[in-house]
């Protein structure tokens, strides 16, 4: 630590970081601009300036750029004194721009206007013409108004430094710059989202968001956790008139950092749906009329079936709800409504967690990774998230070249111009090209058995006590040759698999690298992605019951409630339709209608996360607590409402529920310190959802009655549907959406953590429910069941737009998805005599288009999972017979230009080298 | 960007052997695509007389490079011509010097004899006026570029002379 002197006061600094950092984290005000706690220095806006002196004795000083400046010990500072320069910086940076304030959906949260006004440029004196540009039609996601623009570069740093973005960038120069791509079109990063939080002032905007906007001040927010992965990114979403408007960012240090995917920030528009379940619903026969109940009257009846009907939970539903249904049904009555397959799967996850000496990796875990393995999973399409992490961590042989030269970290450009592309080691194994493949250091094509194979053989030439793989081929050997001495070279090496090949032996090869990795510097790490919100947490609740789902449709049970899922997408339609028709009761609780509950006899409608209160646990195992953002119609509850027996009391609060899933779980009771307890309150005050600037409270509703009503109360505490109350400006449990005085917009958020750029005040990380067990290192042993194929090998291609089961019925996602089709090598395509139009008849499911990706290896085809026009679940053997579809029109629902990968049509991708077998 | 993006748009031409020839040459000199770029579109533009979204794509295309990093470059540098421009490129400097000494009516001069302003070409797709900031010969202002012959101490005599001259060429 060093102490400097700012204006008189003395400040504790860190000299490793740079002093705009250290004078935030002081709590001083200070304009910038391009600075961004996740991207380091460049030093381009000069917009904090401040000067240094050289000696007690120096009056007069050195002006100096506070981001690009190391904090000397003893040194001298002034903010003040270049009060006049910052100034004069912003008034040429404003000049022109449009002052649209009034109009801009930016108004209000803008890092622009807040500079603007800290830095004192109040009068403007450019009397000259304004230059202006053309804006272009970015795709569903983000508007474009380049008029505003302040050319901070920003969304350059972001989009292409940051998350490796190729088609946007700079174009021209001086008053002339323009920030876009090289011809209008939708943004192909999966990241493009974030643009509209990085960007300081009304440039880049959420289209979504647009169509029904609200100011900042005007939304309802609650801090939340986003459903649709297993990854848990903390979310703060908006709402205004009982309508879901937007999802930004909740800083979580651990998780999400600063950044959230496009699938969960555009992903929620399901929750405003036309085909939501608004209402509780009652049908004589399985195919009869429905009709409606009151929710008393659905309540009573969904309890009538205690003692009689089995209950299937859900990884999408909390884990209050699903202990809801747990306790009605009985323990033994309690199935996990997953497939077979994937119950192996989470059950293996969950063995490996308890019994081997590794660490799940967080998302800032990985981020600081030097060596990296990916055996099979494509994680930008089933864990967004960590993709992004992942291009960090290929970053960490920059910074550590740059702290060899005595270069700071924060150097950003300096780091970047060093390494000159030279990046740490990561791999990836998979049966196709993926979107990581332009910062692999190589690609393998394997088909998921091999590619378990070449995992163990990693995990033996890492430790040799480790089973022996004996017949890999010459490529195989000196691939795992390299890995090897990569992952042993590194200072913190990693290994990333999931579950979305469907294959055991994937994970298992995963865990013994892990293990391998493990020793001295302490456990070894390990990604093993969950493919849903809360599949973790419903396989801890399951407490070593091997209730699968197929185990209830051999129950002979005649009446079952369905906790929030559709069995269609679990297992062959033939299957869930005989166990369904079997029923003399169904009772289905969800957000939307779908096959299951168009069965069901009695239909209740469910809040979805963002109208309810309760806890995922994601791939990690980290337990997070979500608060309802808005209250719904009363006809819509929260399943774990819906499902209380009197036990706890008809309507227990939120909290007993949580306490009573706790009791089932490893360290549940790390559970309870996830909010600061049902009754916290400040002077009987709780903490508000709405923003102390929230306008029109008394005339929200006037068009329906002049009487205000009484504001909307929330039986499970802590916070209230109201302005009123005490922001919990301190507590990051409780924290939603930053705010402070001179600071609107989302950059506030430096003001709660502890130091810029980290943890929040009084944490917020979630809770880790396993701990890493003190194991001997024990091996998986290397056999692998290969799979005997007739036909075609299938294996699953999954979609970041168009997989998940809720995200997939929202506007802006459906705007970015396809339909389904086939992938095939481009060989196979002659082979099948295929012509550009033609489709493909798919044994057991219907005909379909192909895609020819020329990464995927001949004899293999990827199937998509979750898009209309094949169901993946009722491709129930290992090889698929495809033929030349007769009489072909490509479907409407057919959009190729949606699917952005690098090895697709004939011509060659630029700049990837895949690899085949 | 992917190969399935954007039906209608413009498509990558075909480079010609020179073009081609003159790139790989190019390539020696450096160890990355990136910093081939500036000088492929120069060549480009030497043999094409600009550089077209169909050019720009092929040479994205030969250098790996993508198109919005190349686009960068190209709309960066004032003298790589992203539009199609006339036969004879008249430079014309209005820094100071040949400001001092009388540039503004060499401009108007050349508007009046072409009928063009600056940044445009004449209907026979002879001439295109362009400023520039400096063409360091200040010591014999004013002065201006055609091609790559640059013109000192002009008068609207000499510069009749000179356009003559290029018309009496075709």
């Amino acid at each position: 630590m060093a102490k400097i002197t700012v204006d008189g006061k003395v400040f504790d600094v860190d000299p490793n970081n740079n002093l705009l950092e250290e004078i935030l984290s002081n709590q001083q005000d200070l304009p910038y601009f391009c600075w961004h706690p996740s991207m380091g220095s460049v030093g381009s806006c000069r917009q904090c300036a401040m000067i240094e002196y050289a000696n007690d004795d120096d009056q007069r000083g050195r002006q100096i750029m506070a981001c690009m400046t190391s904090p000397r010990d003893g040194a001298r500072y002034s903010i003040d004194k270049a009060a006049q320069f910052r100034a004069q910086a912003i008034e040429s940076i404003m000049t022109s721009h449009p002052h649209d304030c009034p109009v801009c959906e930016e108004g209000g949260e803008c890092h622009l206007q807040d500079m603007t006004v800290m830095s004192g440029h109040t009068y403007r004196r450019y009397d000259g013409k304004k230059s202006t540009h053309t804006n272009q039609d970015l795709g569903p996601f983000i508007g474009h108004e380049m008029n505003r623009c302040i050319t901070c570069y920003r969304c350059v740093r972001y989009y292409k430094d940051y998350a490796g973005g190729t088609d946007f960038g700079p174009q021209a120069s001086h008053n002339h710059t323009y920030f876009g791509r090289f011809q209008d079109g939708a943004l192909e990063s999966e990241f493009s989202g974030n643009l509209a939080e990085v960007c300081p002032t009304g440039v880049f905007t959420d289209k979504v968001f647009s169509k029904h906007y609200a100011r900042k001040w005007d939304l309802q927010s609650s801090p939340s956790v986003c459903a649709a992965c297993g990854v848990g990114c903390n979310i703060n979403p908006g709402e205004r008139y009982g309508t879901l408007r937007r999802v930004v960012n909740r800083l979580n240090d651990q998780v999400n950092g600063y950044f959230l995917c496009d699938k969960g920030r555009f992903g929620t528009g399901y929750v405003n749906s036309s085909e939501r379940l608004r209402v509780n619903m009652v049908r004589s026969a399985h195919d009869g009329r429905p009709t409606e109940i009151s929710p008393t009257e659905a309540k009573s009846r969904l309890l009538a079936l205690k003692g009689k009907a089995i209950g299937i939970g859900s990884p999408r539903a909390s884990l209050e709800a699903n202990f809801a249904l747990r306790q009605l049904v009985g323990k033994e009555n309690f199935y996990a409504g997953v497939s077979e397959v994937e119950f192996g799967l989470l059950s293996q996850i969950v063995e490996i967690y308890k019994s081997r000496p590794v660490q799940a990796a967080s998302i800032r875990d990985i981020e600081l990774c030097d060596a990296v393995v990916v055996l099979g999973e494509d994680v930008t399409n089933t864990a967004a998230r960590i993709a992004l992490a992942l291009r960090q961590s290929v970053k960490n042989l920059g910074r550590e070249l740059a702290a060899k030269m005595k270069l700071p970290q924060w150097h950003d450009a300096a780091i970047r111009n060093l390494a000159q592309g030279r990046k740490s080691p990561l791999y990836i194994i998979g049966p196709a090209a993926s979107r990581l493949d332009d910062i692999a250091k190589q690609v393998y094509i394997a088909s998921p058995a091999d590619t378990a194979r070449i995992g163990f053989a990693i995990a033996h030439a890492l430790d040799s006590t480790a089973p022996a793989v004996t017949d890999l081929s010459a490529a195989e050997q000196s691939l795992v040759a390299s890995i090897a001495t990569d992952l042993k070279g590194a200072k913190k090496p990693l290994v990333v698999s999931g579950t979305s090949l469907l294959e055991p032996a994937l994970l298992q090869a995963a865990a013994n690298i892990a293990t391998a990795c493990s020793g001295a510097p302490g456990p070894g790490r390990i990604v093993l992605t969950a493919p849903e919100v809360n599949s973790l947490g419903l396989m801890l609740l399951m407490d070593g019951s091997q209730n699968s789902l197929g185990k209830a449709m051999q129950s002979g049970a005649r009446a079952a409630i369905v906790l929030e899922n559709d069995l269609y997408r679990r297992a062959p339609a033939a299957t869930i339709g005989r166990f369904l028709s079997g029923l003399e009761q169904l009772a289905v609780l969800d957000h939307l209608q779908n096959r299951t509950g168009e069965a069901a006899n009695l239909v209740l409608a469910a809040g979805t996360f963002a109208e309810t209160s309760g806890t995922f646990v994601n791939y990690e195992g980290r337990a997070q607590h979500f608060y309802a953002t808005f209250k719904p119609a009363p006809e819509i509850r929260s399943s774990a409402k819906w499902l209380c027996d009197t036990e706890f009391g008809a309507e227990p609060r939120i909290h007993v529920l949580t306490g009573g899933a706790a009791a089932l779980l490893p360290n549940g009771y790390k559970l309870q310190k996830l909010t600061p307890g049902a009754d916290w309150n400040f002077a009987g005050a709780r903490a508000p959802r709405q923003h102390h600037r929230y306008s029109g409270r008394t005339a929200l509703r006037a068009h329906l009655n002049v009487h205000e009503p009484k504001q909307e109360q929330d039986e499970d505490g802590i916070m209230n549907y109201s302005m009123e109350g005490v922001p919990p400006l301190k507590d990051s449990t409780i924290f939603s959406s930053p705010w402070a005085p001179g600071w609107n917009s989302n950059q506030s958020v430096f003001k709660f953590q502890k130091h810029t750029g980290g943890e929040l005040l009084q944490s917020g990380h979630g809770e880790l429910l396993l701990d890493v067990p003190a194991a001997d290192k024990t091996w998986f042993a290397a056999v692998i069941q290969k799979p005997v194929v007739e036909g075609f090998a299938l294996f699953p291609l999954y979609h970041l737009f168009g997989s998940e089961e809720l995200t997939a019925r929202s506007e802006a996602i459906q705007a970015k998805a396809t339909g389904a089709y086939v992938a095939l090598n481009p060989a196979d395509v002659e082979r099948l005599g295929l012509a550009a139009s033609d489709g493909v008849q798919v044994q057991h499911n219907g005909a379909v288009p192909y895609l020819a990706r020329a990464s995927i290896a001949p004899g293999t085809v990827g199937v998509p999972v979750g898009l209309s026009g094949l169901n993946f679940q009722d491709l129930v053997t290992p090889g698929l017979a495809l033929n030349k579809a007769s009489n072909w029109q490509n479907p409407k629902d057919w959009r190729a230009s949606n699917i952005i990968v690098s090895d697709a049509g004939s011509t060659t991708a630029y700049g990837r080298g895949v690899q085949g077998r | 960007m992917s190969n399935l993006i954007a039906s209608t748009a413009p498509k990558a031409r075909k480079l010609t052997p020179e073009e081609i020839h003159d790139i790989e040459h190019e390539k020696t000199h450096y160890p990355y695509a990136q910093a081939v770029g500036l000088e492929a579109l120069k060549i480009v533009q030497k043999y094409q007389g600009w550089v077209s979204d169909e050019s720009l794509l092929a040479v994205a295309d030969y250098l790996e490079l993508p198109p919005d990093e190349l686009e960068g470059v190209a709309t960066f540098f004032n003298m790589i011509f992203r539009r199609p421009v006339g036969k004879n490129v008249i430079l014309l400097c209005d820094s100071v010097a040949c400001w001092m000494l009388g540039c503004d009516g060499l401009k108007a001069h050349i508007t009046k004899r072409l009928g063009i302003e600056y940044g445009q070409t004449t209907a026979d797709n002879l001439f295109t006026l362009i400023p520039v900031p400096c063409l360091g010969a200040c010591d014999k202002a004013p002065v201006m570029m055609i091609g790559n012959d640059t013109h000192r101490n002009l008068t609207p005599a000499t510069i009749d002379a000179l356009i003559d001259a290029c018309q009496a060429r075709g």
